[in-house]
């Protein structure tokens, strides 16, 4: 590439007048919270080593991260680590991306686990943890989620997940309604929901990603009919156009057809639909549980009121739950030196039952840690407690997106399509199909 | 400012300078250098990428390595839900909002052109949302125009007693809803060109007139439409090409949605590059740049055309 | 334009208040009014007069948010804007000197690559590949110059309408004493294109300042925000505090606000002097 040589030198000649003399000053750090305060200075070892995590900066993640590295730089093991957050959602996984692609990640950083960590070439961007002794207390459930390769790149970080059903108790008890073990005594409680002038379902497509949970929650019923449908959906032989997997569209589409959401479904905010829940004016809202602590404040028995179960399917002995499992550190195959093995003392830390505690005294969890010997405190929300349930039972399959790489970018405005009818069930899963075909061609898989 | 593709030697009203025959003697004064540094900066980093987006929109591209697959991107694209509603919706919001823009502008123009009160807050008043970043003024509207809590919604149902619209809800008009943001936000500039443009026609023109008794619309129709067509000319081509491209304006109120209802080429393209599909992005971005250039250059030599004819 | 009689003067800028004041001015006053709100009134998304008006403890919280994001974001926009514009006005200028004056088989080209920069979209992934050979991406003198490349064909293009319009005598007295093209230029034609360069300093410095899409991708990072950025601060998955939001709304549009009230008058003057007339 001649422009380059060229390029940088005229460059340089052509700002030395103005913009590297200002920008030069560019600050980096300005303000210091008194919270992330480390323990620098002073009483701090000689061979103090300062790493930087990169964490998403919701407020769940920031405020437990937040805890767990005070607790950590309290430890003074000459490691000093620092929180730095990102956007969430599509623009934080570019984010991730672009970084680990321009070799100018931080130390150790916070993504998802499952398909999303896949994308990210483990291979080549990520340090290995396999043979780390700290990797032994972490649970297997969760080290399947982060394997690429034969090799576990990551630690869990926060806690397990379910996506099924929030409900308000009250109304179910003043209804005398009982918890639904398959798809046709749910639609057979919202019909009574509607009759009591409730609405019976809840959609909150002003945060698009909330329409996705009939589909995503529907997995364990797709798992349930047949077991190996992600290894065949990952090698192009299963579709969602088909049975099983076809059911979830279906389920989003009956109960938009019947009539059964809130009339402002199309625009209102997944904080709005908590609210319309905690309240009592809509039964029951899809959702992934680690919004629990999004509805603590909204009402005072909201704690107790709000309970969980598992979207159900069409059999009652097949009855149970779609998980995910929590978010993952990793460290990037740019750490070298002594600042790796800095990343590697808190990622051994961070798989301690301390590490957890320290995330429950933070902020209240909402599911299990996935750390051999950690316990939740007592006294947890309700629907915490329903999807413990749901672990201690070991009635759980994990979640599409650990089992197969594939996942369309466009399923979330899809599932909006069908839940409000501008398409059909049919139409959208096979748009669903279309949309996956992209994703897995970029991955280079085999049979597409 | 009139886009003009050629240099402008004989542009009317201005008389066509004889050039010396000692060029060269004068061209010392006049250096080609000066053109490096501005034009080092715009060829790396603005020609060169565009160049190399025709050969990145040939191949599946992960940043660090790409495969050349052909017209594999394009014919995926196509076949990208929605692609072609896009393409429809591209072309719906630029024409709509360079429309609107045109003609308000030129309205309110001619208003603050007037010897009315309050002139000078009005100007301003006009130029405000022109202020607020996009990101800003499509959170604002966005709360403004829910459906059930909404300000705008909440009059509409007391003046006419029934739920309004879900302006950006409602798939058959959330691009239209999109595009009068764009309007509300946008007319301000329009605004300033026509003022300034009317500005520059000289009195005398008015004075005439005024002496021959014209009506105010005889002055509009003969006098400010033509003698400020360049001022038109320049905010047609302007809004049409912001309009073409506007993405993020679409990205902060609808997301595209619902569904893919209200998304333009800009949108689709934008998704791509989130999802990490960096050729299908590239390619889009080759599609978009096509559409543009076919629409905005003929009608730029029309435009100009036209101008000089009057 | 002068002949109209006063009632209609009264009468005109009266309907003309009204209406300009419900369209322009009311989603203003409800950015204000939610600024001021505390959390809980806000999220009712209600245009009232605030019941607990806190809008000087929401301007704090929104300057405190994540360990005074908005400060950096605030002097890494200043930087961003001042450099960039300043590089558009000196650089574009030139180009539109030398462009108006000197007759070159140069200026057909230059032409056709200004139309190219005003009507093709930039390609953005290309772009950070480019800025990553060079070593600028992630770099604020990188996002600078990638403004300068974009905004540099808008500034040309005004410029150089307004450059004909100073006479070429000018010019030739200048080299008569002996100015070599860099005096000339900076010290006899540069004071001279005061006005239009006021103009572009207004228009791209709105550009630039208000700019969210080439920050968020040419610049990822904390510590790299600009103000636009901050914005998602307010709005994760789950919640968003409204009154936060607007507040923060409210704080970033108040330079510009500041700027155009200063300039006002001088940027109609200066695209009637020369850009518009043409």
């Amino acid at each position: 590439m001649s422009f380059r040589t060229k390029g940088r030198w005229a460059l340089v000649a052509g700002l030395a007048a103005g913009t590297l003399t200002l920008s030069a000053c560019s600050p980096g750090s300005l303000g210091t919270s008194t919270g992330s305060a480390a323990p620098s200075g002073s009483e701090a070892p000689a061979a103090n080593v300062e790493i930087t995590l990169l964490a998403d900066n919701s407020d769940q993640t920031v405020t437990q991260a937040q805890a767990m590295i005070d607790a950590f730089n309290a430890t003074n093991q000459g490691v000093t680590v620092k929180l730095e957050t990102r956007a969430q959602g599509a623009d934080g996984d570019n984010i991730v991306k672009t970084r680990l692609a321009t070799g100018d990640m931080t130390e150790v950083f916070q993504y998802n686990s499952g398909s999303l960590m896949a994308a990210l070439d483990p291979g080549t961007n990520m340090v290995p943890l396999t043979g780390e002794s700290f990797m032994g207390s972490v649970e297997d459930t969760f080290k399947t989620a982060v394997t690429s390769g034969g090799e576990v790149f990551g630690v869990p970080f926060g806690q397990a997940m379910g996506g099924g059903i929030l409900y308000n108790k009250k109304v179910f008890a003043d209804l005398g309604l009982q918890v639904p073990k398959t798809w046709a005594e749910f639609m057979a409680n919202n019909e009574k929901l509607r009759a009591a002038g409730i609405d019976p379902v809840i959609q909150t497509y002003g945060d698009t990603w909330t329409s996705q949970l009939f589909v995503l929650a529907d997995f364990h019923n797709v798992t349930a009919a047949q077991a190996d449908w992600a290894e065949k959906y990952t090698a192009n032989q299963a579709k969602y156009v088909d049975e099983p997997a076809i059911k979830g569209f279906q389920r989003l589409e009956d109960v938009y057809k019947a009539g059964y959401l809130n009339k402002d479904f199309a625009s209102i905010k997944n904080s709005q639909g908590l609210q319309a829940l905690v309240d009592g004016t809509g039964a029951q809202y899809p959702m992934l549980t680690f919004v629990i602590n999004s509805y603590l404040d909204l009402a005072d028995d909201a704690a107790e009121n709000i309970g969980f179960f598992a979207q159900p399917g069409d059999d009652a002995a097949s009855y149970g739950l779609t998980a995910w499992t929590p978010s993952g550190l990793y460290i990037p195959t740019t750490t070298t030196g002594e600042k790796l093995d800095a990343a590697k003392k808190f990622l051994a830390w961070v798989a301690t039952p301390e590490a957890c505690d320290a995330q429950s005294a933070a902020s209240t969890p909402t599911g299990p840690y996935l750390i051999k010997g950690s316990t939740l405190p007592d006294g947890l929300p309700a629907a915490v407690t329903d999807l413990q349930q749901f672990f201690t039972d070991g009635n759980v399959s994990p979640a599409l997106e650990f089992l197969s790489p594939i996942k369309g970018p466009n399923l979330e405005k899809i599932t909006v399509e069908v839940g409000s009818g501008i398409s059909t069930a049919a139409d959208g899963a096979k748009r669903y199909d279309e949309d996956v075909k992209k994703q897995a061609q970029q991955l280079g898989l085999e049979g597409w | 400012m009139t886009i003009t593709q050629t240099s402008r030697p004989g542009r009317a009203g201005r008389p066509t300078r004889p050039r010396r025959a000692s060029g060269s003697y004068v061209d010392k004064a006049y250096p080609l250098w000066f053109h490096l540094p501005g034009g080092i900066v715009f060829v790396t980093l603005f020609l060169v990428p565009t160049a190399l987006s025709f050969y990145f929109a040939f191949t599946r591209w992960t940043l660090f390595k790409s495969t050349f697959i052909g017209f594999d991107n394009f014919v995926l694209f196509f076949s990208e839900p929605g692609l072609i509603g896009s393409l429809r919706n591209t072309l719906i919001y630029g024409f709509v909002t360079s429309g609107a823009k045109v003609v308000l502008g030129m309205l309110l123009a001619v208003l603050l052109s007037a010897p009315i009160i309050a002139r000078g807050y009005l100007r301003s008043v006009t130029f405000f949302p022109v202020l607020v970043s996009t990101v800003g003024v499509g959170l604002t509207f966005q709360i403004l125009l829910d459906p059930f809590h909404g300000v705008v919604n909440q009059v509409w149902a007391v003046v006419l007693g029934i739920d309004g619209p879900g302006w950006l809800t409602d798939p058959s008009i959330a691009l239209l809803s999109v595009a009068g943001i764009d309007v509300w936000k946008g007319v301000g500039l329009a605004t300033l060109i026509y003022i300034a443009g009317i500005a520059a026609i000289p009195h005398e023109y008015f004075e005439a007139a005024r002496v021959d008794g014209a009506s105010s619309w005889q002055v509009f129709r003969r006098i400010i439409l033509p003698l400020s067509w360049s001022a038109t000319s320049t905010v047609i081509l302007l809004s049409l090409i912001g309009g073409l491209r506007s993405f993020d304006l679409i990205w902060t109120t609808t997301g595209g949605g619902p569904g893919f209802a209200s998304d333009v080429i800009a949108s689709v393209i934008y998704k791509q590059y989130q999802a990490g599909f960096y050729g299908l992005s590239t390619a889009g971005n080759v599609i978009l740049f096509i559409v543009v250039t076919a629409i905005i250059y003929p009608l730029s030599r029309w435009l100009n055309s036209k101008e000089t004819s009057l | 334009m002068n002949a109209m009689r006063p009632a209609t003067r009264w009468l005109v800028g009266l309907a003309g208040i009204l209406l300009t004041t419900a369209v322009f001015l009311v989603p203003f006053a409800f950015i204000l009014t939610m600024a001021a709100k505390d959390p809980v009134e806000a999220a009712r998304l209600q245009f009232s007069w605030p019941a607990n008006f806190q809008l000087w403890e929401n301007v704090v919280s929104v300057f405190q948010a994540r360990d005074y994001m908005l400060i950096i974001a605030f002097i890494n926009s200043a930087i961003l804007t001042v450099a960039s514009v300043t590089l558009m006005v000196i650089f574009g200028s030139m180009i539109a000197f030398v462009l108006d004056r000197r007759r070159s088989r140069l200026n057909l080209l230059i032409n056709t690559l200004v139309l190219a920069g005003l009507i093709i979209p930039p390609a953005v992934v290309p772009t950070i590949w480019v800025m990553q050979g060079l070593g600028l991406f992630k770099t604020l003198h990188g996002l600078i110059l990638v403004e300068v490349a974009f905004g540099l064909s808008f500034t040309v293009l005004i410029m150089r309408a307004f450059v004909a319009t100073i006479p070429r005598e000018i010019d030739e007295a200048a080299i008569v004493d002996g100015a070599g093209p860099l005096r000339l230029f900076f010290r006899v034609i540069f004071p001279l294109l005061r006005s239009v360069i006021v103009t572009v300093v207004v228009v791209q410095s709105i550009f630039v300042f208000n700019d969210f899409q080439n920050p968020l991708y040419f610049l990822p990072g904390n510590q790299n925000a600009t103000v636009q950025l901050t914005l998602f601060n307010f709005q994760s998955q789950a919640q968003t505090t409204y009154n936060l939001l607007f507040a923060n709304i409210l704080v970033i549009t108040v330079p510009m606000l500041v700027m155009y009230i200063i300039f006002q008058r001088q940027i109609v003057a200066g695209m009637t002097s020369g850009a518009v007339k043409g």
